[in-house]
């Protein structure tokens, strides 16, 4: 008996096999498609960092924000604030009287919370022990792939404003 | 019409392996491109955006075409 032989066979025999010795061909057509399909979402995932890479580009300035009073963060101080939306953490450090740096708080490599050691004079994830310079934010250390954001700052009187976000290669 | 002697299909298995072999792989290249795209993309080098999806095309166009090609000879064996 055979379900090839006649033509106007039901669709759902293309899919599943009458015969035991045509289950294999089915079950490898199957797995293609499923590959195909795999492949499509990586083809997917391609398309929406295109996508976010062109709609980056035109994308508006940041907005400027003012972060803390200048007097406010004692030498060796931190401060911690939101920039620019409110989930993303930002850490300003007070490094000398006239020197003032801020970073994204998360680690590049697991999002882990970074915090100040003032001992070491960088800033350090306590979660896998990646340490970052706090001059220019570069990895010093750890499986960090990438430095820490880098928030631009501007200083009008007392006020210290962000204005925007260097990453790596800006 | 009479169905294809189990004889033939066993000889056209390892067609089909082989071209689902060659999908595993380019998926294989296709996930890796993924990743470093978007790697590249986190670190800032937005300009690699562009040449990872026209590659990613290409490689889900050469998926596509050897997923027709395994219904293809499946197609040939049941007639």
């Amino acid at each position: 008996m055979s379900s090839d032989s006649d033509p106007k066979q039901s669709l759902w025999t293309e899919e599943f096999s009458v015969q035991a010795s045509e289950d294999k061909y089915v079950l490898r057509r199957q797995f293609a498609k499923f590959l195909v399909l795999t492949s499509f979402g990586m083809l997917a995932g391609n398309a929406w960092i295109w996508s976010k890479s062109l709609f980056r580009g035109r994308s508006a300035q940041l907005p400027e924000r003012t972060v803390a009073a200048a007097s406010e963060v004692p030498v060796g101080g931190v401060k911690l604030f939101n920039y620019p939306g409110p989930n993303d953490n930002c850490i300003l450090v007070r490094v000398s009287a006239n020197q003032y740096v801020a970073y994204s708080q998360k680690c590049t490599h697991l999002s882990c919370a970074v915090y100040y050691s003032r001992d070491h004079n960088r800033l350090e994830c306590p979660c896998h022990e990646g340490y970052f310079s706090i001059d220019d934010g570069r990895v010093l250390q750890g499986p960090p792939p990438r430095p820490l954001p880098r928030i631009q700052l501007e200083r009008r009187g007392d006020q210290l404003i962000a204005t925007g976000i260097l990453e790596e290669g800006q | 019409m009479t169905p294809v002697s189990s004889e033939t299909r066993k000889r056209r298995r390892p067609v089909i392996d082989a071209a689902i072999f060659f999908i595993v792989i380019l998926l294989m290249v296709q996930m890796w491109l993924l990743t470093a795209t978007l790697e590249s993309y986190l670190a800032g080098h937005h300009e690699a955006a562009a040449p990872g999806m026209i590659v990613s095309l290409v490689l889900f166009a050469a998926v596509l075409g050897f997923y027709r090609f395994i219904v293809r000879v499946e197609a040939r064996d049941r007639k």
